[in-house]
């Protein structure tokens, strides 16, 4: 059957037009600005900037505004936009031991150098709703006492002393560092890809993912041996200048999840790490991802591959809200033809079993 | 340390302070010094950067995501080329940035960016600096043990 596939212009236009009329909602309500956007829902932006993959906090600001708080449409516009820019190249590895901290906690030692610093976080705040912010008004001003000017230790390296902890995986000079916006996903994949996947994977997704080894499909029984939010300087290696140049500081968070391991017969037993590492205050998606980079090393530490949460196919196919939404959303673009197929397969299949059904009882078994 | 690595350390230090610093206040201050003759050698142009964490913190490399930058690159009439380079997409920010690094490269101009530029601007970074060290400080817990009875 022939379906017409030109037409439909002048609506996609009005809707469009309308999409924006609504999107700016009473007109007597104040417009919000992009700065309002950066600093007041700043976690919105984090989270867009994380998933979008791109760390640029006025752009994933004018993403939340256009999607109309839609963060997973925020994070295809941010993503679609990266392809406009040229790359320059790869920075130098940021050094998170060298992090100005805002938020440092360990949930493995109550004395750590440096100690338990809490920073601006949702813990201990009783979720209530709180009516005085419908009110508006300007809060305190925050507390402030004498700094300790030393950097502050990574707690896993207090483990790390002993060997009771693995150390991290050496760079290797030789090897290129994965990436999977410039070549397709191959399985198995290394753990540099699996970590770029997990960084830029939906944090819903990934959550699930990580509960679900904790309640048991997949071996993980974690410790937050650290999580610590700050400013990270970033350093690129530009050829023209000669040296590694200074880009400014970047806020990252950066979770290091301490798991029980029994040994093999080459190693001793000792605590293995899961990694993980956001843009902005990400907790919740570092300690997922966290979760799910250790359950994913299960063939490495010669785990049996269970659950869900330990097959990388499984999960690095499916950690992408933008694929999946262009997935699961194309569903509802014209399948006029593709339906007037099965339409017709179906009319078909009708009819032969109605045609079982009346015919004598020794044919209808056969049919069966 | 030859003295091309002490030169570039100054630069790089000075580059360091103005990716941290405002583009309004590094062009206000730059405008109180008698600018040179200069050209751009590459015009101010917005890219990206792929950042690069380590896997664990420490270990090997690996890609975290990408990240706006903006670069410029400028040569004064006698010679000295600078460099600017800074994290956003604000060009103008590139452009001033890279004016300071081929000032501080000429002996004529060297000072009067270090004490009417950058010296301000480090202070002004610091500053935010210590402030915001000091205001995490104050959520730093201070853990005591409930003692019972008398020794």
């Amino acid at each position: 059957m022939y379906v017409a596939v030109k037409g439909g212009e002048r609506a996609i236009e009005n809707a469009h037009r309308l999409l924006a009329h609504e999107r700016r909602g009473d007109r007597d309500v104040p417009e919000l600005s992009l700065d309002q956007i950066s600093e007041q829902l700043s976690l919105g932006v984090d989270r867009v900037m994380t998933e979008g993959s791109l760390y640029d906090r006025e752009l994933a600001a004018l993403a939340i505004k256009q999607a109309r708080g839609d963060l997973i449409e925020a994070i295809f516009l941010v993503r679609a936009f990266r392809a406009t820019l040229p790359r320059f190249g790869a920075t130098e590895p940021v050094d998170t031991g060298k992090m100005q901290v805002r938020r440092r906690i360990s949930s493995t030692f109550k004395d750590i150098p440096g100690g338990q610093i809490l920073g601006p976080t949702f813990d201990y705040t009783h979720r209530l709703l709180d009516p005085q912010l419908a009110e508006g008004g300007a809060p305190e001003l925050p507390a402030q006492s004498e700094a300790p000017s030393a950097t502050i230790l990574r707690v896993i390296d207090i483990l790390g002393r002993d060997g009771l902890i693995e150390s991290s995986p050496p760079a290797d000079d030789d090897k290129p560092v994965g990436d999977l916006t410039r070549e397709a996903l191959s399985f198995p994949a290394d753990r540099d890809l699996r970590l770029q996947n997990l960084a830029r994977a939906d944090e819903g997704f990934l959550l699930a993912l990580g509960y679900s080894s904790q309640r048991g499909y997949g071996r993980n029984h974690p410790f937050a041996g650290e999580i610590r939010l700050g400013e990270v300087e970033v350093e690129f290696m530009a050829e023209d200048v000669g040296f590694a140049v200074p880009l400014g500081s970047i806020t990252l968070t950066e979770c290091q999840m301490v798991t029980q391991f029994k040994g093999s017969a080459a190693q001793a037993p000792c605590f293995t790490r899961g990694y993980g590492l956001a843009f902005g205050q990400s907790e919740r998606k570092t300690m997922s991802m966290a979760l799910v980079d250790r359950t994913l090393r299960a063939r490495e530490l010669g785990e049996e591959v269970l659950a869900p949460a330990q097959d990388e196919e499984f999960v690095m196919s499916h950690s992408d809200n933008v694929q999946a939404t262009g997935f699961v959303e194309h569903l509802k673009l014209p399948h006029y033809v593709d339906f007037q197929s099965e339409l017709g397969l179906l009319r078909k299949l009708r009819k032969e079993f109605t045609e079982a059904a009346e015919a004598p009882a020794p044919l209808q078994e056969a049919a069966e | 340390m030859t003295v091309t690595d002490e030169k570039s350390q100054v630069r790089r230090k000075a580059m360091a302070v103005l990716a941290d610093s405002d583009t309004a206040e590094i062009a206000g201050r730059l405008a109180g010094i008698a600018m040179p003759a200069h050209e751009n050698l590459r015009e101010p142009e917005n890219g990206l950067v792929m950042v690069r964490g380590r896997i664990g913190g420490d270990g090997a490399p690996f890609n975290l995501g990408e990240a706006t930058v903006s670069r410029a690159a400028v040569r004064l009439a006698t010679g000295e080329v600078g460099f600017g380079y800074a994290l956003g997409r604000d060009r103008k920010k590139a452009q001033v940035s890279a004016l300071c690094d081929a000032l501080i490269q000429a002996s004529d101009h060297a000072d009067a960016v270090e004490n009417q530029v950058l010296a301000p601007l480090r202070a002004t970074v610091l500053s935010q600096r210590k402030r915001k060290a000091a205001e995490t400080a104050a959520t730093r817990v201070d853990f005591y043990t409930m003692v019972r009875g008398e020794g």
